[in-house]
């Protein structure tokens, strides 16, 4: 009785707020989303828990189950079973390749009755808590190699066994756990490199290798140059140049591997990205369809259910992963205000209270929070208006889909209830 | 460190929230493109066609109407045609005609429906309905296509067809923006005139409708709907009865026939021989039909009455000895004989009187009415005295519309030709350098003078109302009667006092009851007032003309007959229009035996061995002419060559005894005009 006063009082109730204004406004959504105004479902109407919006308020109500049931739950579990519960779901990321259901080409679903898990959404939250975990050992320290390569090996393992199962969207995200790292004292030169490659990787893209290879050298020249002349010896020219000369072959590389290892259909995703008007009605189709969806809905949109690239059907996926499509449309961009608002709100404050975290265990699962909703939020929203290439990953706590609700309220809300305990987590380190 | 790690990592979140939302911005407020985007997505026009105006006729008999008809569509995705072999059977189409339109609706779209086959009639849709249960996935609209009751009038009401690439750009020049490609308008005729009203209004509907096209209701409770407005009813003047009749006497024969009632000017009858059946080209048949008669030798397509071109002959006497009365250079009981005029007349010596020339149409009595309308002014120099005394002719003859249009409710209307001083000092090259010697010929209708039936009739009717015509219209009224423009109420007044009438009708009534008019044409109760006139043909026979109105007193119908390659006159058209004036005063003929000989009469053999004549040197220039030319271009043209060789004819080298030929009507281009006349 005691506790619970406790967790009510020492809840934020901030995120709180941030997170219930995002359930709701992901439900009116999806019921707009799927809304056909011939046949309109109301909640008491037969027939109405078949639709997702009916399935999704069932989704929402077990996840008040859960959530109460994570409060409920002692907070030193989270920290003491951080590695069982890794290890866990790396056991049904495996079972899943076994046992699982296909479901639109993807082999990553559980089926129980006419709801579907999917065993690799909550694997971002286990491996969240291994990295914790391992972060949060006593002379861990990122600079070092060793202890870079296991973090590596704790990050690598999940993506690989949901690549097996044909999610590619899913894997992607696992690249998040670098803002982790980098806050956690990896050396600035990882993330730096890394959005060197995915610079290059877009550069080589939209230019020939030709005009890289000319801009690459004008670079290089340019730092020489620019240098102070005690700095400019021959090791450090020749290091630059051999920077220079590596970003040459990985934009070759880029290109061939593009040509030759990516299948047709990703290749198409790719080139959408950068030329939006390229084979509008296949790939192109979905992209185009989303802008327009989103663009006509102006500055105030069409108003609730008065959407007609929602109504009917033009957008493709609409209550999954284009939900923001429905923001768009119908509430226009006060609503794409609001939504992206209510992201930055939550993430800041995530980091705000990931900081104020004693133990490192809380901070690093904190900071592993905020890059996974990052990841999501830049993902899934850049896809919509053309900035990013259509990768199927969920927008969290608004796209339509059980697995994303649950994992995404439970990886938020075992933070929230680290943090309500933060001042009996003095760290033992 | 953290501090600045933590800092980098906030920094690069909202670094990307401004840009998201920059882009956003862009998206949704700057860019209006995804508007139209999501509008053609998502927003279906339909248009819904207006019901076309009806035509009736002077005694309310509905006489052009619309049928319903049936097209039948195919919806691809929804298409199985098990027999396809039967299938074909049953419409009447080749298998290769199915393939195409089933490949070609296919790749329109697969979900909605296209046109496959338009305009079924009630009787055929009746056949194949039962069969339809066999066939899923087409369906009949229902579409309406013009009629018309009465195949005598066709060049008059014209017909309605698929708008033109050249018409819709001019349309759009005009700055009208209402039609559309795939819209059909009046193409000729009065369909063409009263296209305005008769068209309507076309309604639009806008549906909203899901990305398989499927329609999800009216798009903002139909805010932006609008109802189609019918077209409205015309009520023509022509009594149809009469207008089948002049029709079927014209059977066999080129020309025409045009009755006015002159104390309106409304047209009675309008007739065009040879003539098609208008409902054919607004059918399926439209471009078989049209293409068959647009190379007819006899060209039907052409409406004669107000754009053909003739010259008027004898008939034009009677403008004449009015225009010498209402000057004074003659009085009724003027006389002149046959001496010293370089005419042949078989009129037998000497006209006594106005009445007696007339009577008689002697060529040598109205040279010298010319003369003195020319050199009766106070010039002395006979060149001036023939330059002034031209004038005022002109100006006096162009009051009985002869040279102008008259304004008549159809498109092409033809001005003709008068000779004016401007005209002549062209031909002559330079002022002063003519006179009455050099233009006698046009004294008696021939020369220069080009006119067209319908102003002959107008001209009939003007003697009829002893000195005053109301333009010649079609239309007595727009969905009521006496609803039109006022330019066909008002009375036109030819410039000449009405006491100066009385002889030359006299003169008429002579023509008919002894003078140059078969005995036949002559009615016991009803007397007729006419003129005859013939027009010379190098070619081969004459054209025959007859102008005419009656009764006498209070003249209730007046009438002009050209008949191509007749004849004589007064043999030829004047039993012609006697028929129609006794159809339209008694409502029925009595002569039947004269009415049954004058229907199955034939002039076509005349008609033809002409036109071969005349076509045989450019037979091949007029075959290339006539492939791509519309009928207005080919009769603009027709014009334009008819006036040049004129111009080339009336050289003043030419012949003085003869007569000059006369130009073939409407056709044939590039015919050669023997110089004539010599001094
Ligand atoms: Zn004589």
């Amino acid at each position: 009785m005691k506790r619970e006063e406790q967790i009510s009082r020492n809840l934020d109730w901030v995120t709180v707020l941030i997170y219930i204004l995002c359930v709701v406004a992901g439900w009116l959504n999806i019921y707009a989303a799927i809304y056909n105004p011939e046949h309109p479902i109301w909640i008491f109407d037969d027939g109405f828990f078949d639709t997702n919006s009916g399935k999704q308020l069932i989704w929402i109500g077990t996840t008040v189950l859960l959530i109460i049931a994570i409060l409920v739950i002692d907070h030193r579990f989270y920290d003491t079973f951080a590695f069982p519960i890794y290890g866990f779901f790396l056991f049904m990321l495996l079972a899943v390749l076994v046992v699982g259901t296909e479901v639109k080409g993807s082999h990553s679903w559980f089926r129980i009755g006419s709801f579907q898990l999917q065993p690799a959404e909550f694997s971002k939250m286990a491996t969240c808590l291994a990295l914790a975990k391992y972060l949060s050992t006593p002379l861990t320290n990122l600079s070092r190699f060793k202890d870079q390569l296991n973090v590596a090996i704790i990050i690598a393992i999940p993506p690989i066994l949901i690549l097996a199962s044909n999610e590619t969207g899913v894997a992607l995200v696992f690249a998040s756990f670098l803002i982790l790292l980098y806050r956690e004292g990896l050396p600035g030169m990882y993330p730096a490199i890394f959005l060197a490659v995915v610079t290059l990787f877009i550069l080589s893209l939209i230019f020939e290798e030709w005009q890289i290879y000319i801009g690459l050298a004008v670079v290089s020249a340019l730092v020489v140059w620019a240098m102070p002349r005690y700095e400019r010896k021959t090791k450090n020219i020749l290091a630059i140049l051999g920077v220079a000369f590596c970003m040459g072959l990985f934009v070759t590389g880029v290109d061939w591997a593009i040509n030759n290892v990516l299948k047709e259909h990703q290749r198409n995703r790719i080139r959408v990205l950068v030329d939006p008007d390229f084979d509008r009605k296949k790939t192109g189709y979905n992209v185009r369809q989303a802008k327009i969806a989103i663009g006509s809905g102006g500055l105030l949109g069409k108003g609730y259910l008065q959407g007609t690239q929602t109504k009917f059907d033009f957008v493709p996926e609409q209550s999954t992963d284009f939900i923001f499509c429905t923001v768009g449309e119908e509430f226009g961009f006060a609503g794409s205000l609001t939504v992206v608002g209510l992201f930055i709100g939550l993430m800041l404050r995530l980091i705000y209270l990931a900081d104020r975290q004693k133990s490192r265990f809380a901070r690093v699962y904190g900071y592993g929070v905020v890059s996974i909703i990052f990841f999501h939020f830049l993902v899934n929203i850049g896809m919509t208006i053309g900035l990013m290439p259509v990768i199927g990953i969920p927008l969290p706590f608004f796209s339509y889909g059980g697995s994303s609700l649950w994992s995404f309220s439970i990886l938020l809300f075992i933070f929230l209830k680290l943090d309500a305990h933060r001042s009996q987590m003095l760290s033992r380190w | 460190m953290d501090e600045i790690r933590k800092r980098f990592i906030q920094g690069f979140i909202i670094l990307i929230a401004i840009l998201y939302i920059g882009r956003l911005f862009y998206l949704q407020v700057i860019d209006e493109t995804y508007k139209l985007d999501a509008q053609n997505n998502a927003i279906r026009k339909i248009v819904q066609v207006p019901f076309r105006g009806l035509i009736y006729d002077r005694n309310k008999k509905l006489i052009v109407y619309n049928t319903p008809v049936y097209d039948l569509y195919i919806t691809p995705k929804k298409a199985h045609v098990q027999d396809t072999l039967k299938f074909c059977r049953l419409f009447d189409i080749t298998r290769s005609e199915f393939d195409s339109l089933t490949h070609l609706a296919r790749i329109y779209s697969p979900v909605r429906p296209s046109l496959f086959l338009r305009q079924l009639s009630k009787e055929e849709y009746a056949r194949v309905q039962d069969a339809m249960v066999d066939y899923p996935g087409f369906s009949f609209q229902i579409s309406s296509l013009r009629t018309y009751q009465s195949k005598g009038m066709a060049n008059a009401l014209g017909y309605v067809g698929e708008i033109s690439p050249e018409r819709l750009l001019k349309e759009q020049e005009k700055g009208n923006e209402y039609y559309r490609q795939g819209d059909y308008v009046g193409v000729t005729g009065l369909e063409r005139f009263y296209e305005d009203e008769l068209r309507g209004q076309r309604g639009e509907k806008y549906v909203m409708v899901n990305s398989r096209g499927v329609e999800k209701g009216p798009f903002k409770n139909g805010e932006f709907d609008r109802e189609p407005v019918a077209g409205k009813n015309l009520i023509s003047s022509v009594d149809i009865a009469l207008q089948d009749y002049a029709d079927s006497l014209m059977q066999h024969k080129v020309g025409s026939v045009v009755a006015i009632e002159p104390s309106s000017g409304e047209i009675l009858a309008m007739v065009s021989a040879p003539t098609y059946d208008p409902s054919k080209l607004s059918g399926r048949t439209f471009s078989k039909y049209f293409q068959t008669l647009n190379l007819d030798p006899l060209h039907p397509l052409i409406n004669r009455p107000p754009s053909a071109y003739y010259r008027p002959g004898s008939t034009f006497k009677l403008i004449q000895a009015l225009i010498g009365l209402q000057l004074g250079v003659i009085s009724p009981s003027t006389g002149f004989g046959h001496a010293g005029v370089p005419m042949k007349c078989h009129c037998g010596g000497t006209s006594s009187s106005i009445q007696l020339g007339i009577k008689n149409s002697c060529n040598p009595y109205f040279y010298n009415v010319f003369k003195r309308i020319i050199y009766n002014n106070k010039e002395q120099n006979l060149f001036k005295k023939s330059a002034v005394g031209l004038q005022r002719w002109n100006d006096m003859a162009s009051k009985f519309g002869i040279g102008q249009e008259l304004g008549i409710d159809l498109p092409n209307e033809t001005k003709g030709k008068l000779p004016s001083v401007e005209y002549y000092d062209k031909v002559y090259k330079g002022p002063l350098r003519w006179k009455f010697s050099n233009i006698y010929s046009v004294g008696i209708g021939e020369g220069e003078i080009v006119i067209n039936p319908l102003k002959m009739a107008n001209v009939a009717a003007i003697i009829a109302n002893r000195g005053w015509y109301v333009r010649p219209h079609l239309v007595k009224g727009i969905n009521e009667i006496g609803n039109i423009d006022n330019k066909y109420k008002e009375h036109i007044s030819a410039g000449i006092d009405r006491r100066h009438f009385e002889p030359v009708i006299e003169g008429m009534v002579g023509a008919v009851n002894a003078g140059t008019v078969a005995a036949e044409a002559r009615l016991s109760d009803i007397q007729i007032c006419g003129k005859t006139g013939t027009s010379q043909n190098k070619h081969g026979q004459d054209h025959a003309i007859f102008i005419a109105f009656a009764p006498r007193e209070n003249p209730k119908i007046a009438i002009a007959v050209f008949i191509e390659n007749a004849g004589f006159g007064g043999t030829h058209s004047a039993p012609i229009a006697s028929l129609c004036i006794e159809k339209y005063l008694k409502g029925k003929v009595e002569r039947k035996a004269m009415e049954t000989r004058w229907m199955n009469k034939s002039y076509l053999a005349n008609v033809l061995s002409a036109k071969s004549a005349s076509a045989r040197p450019n037979k091949e220039v007029k075959a290339t002419v006539e492939k791509d030319s519309t009928i207005e271009d080919y009769q603009l043209r027709n014009l334009k060559e008819e006036l040049f060789k004129l111009d080339q004819a009336n050289k003043p080298k030419a012949p003085v005894f003869k007569i000059p030929m006369q130009p073939q009507a409407v056709l044939p281009k590039n015919q050669k005009i023997a110089p004539k006349k010599t001094h």
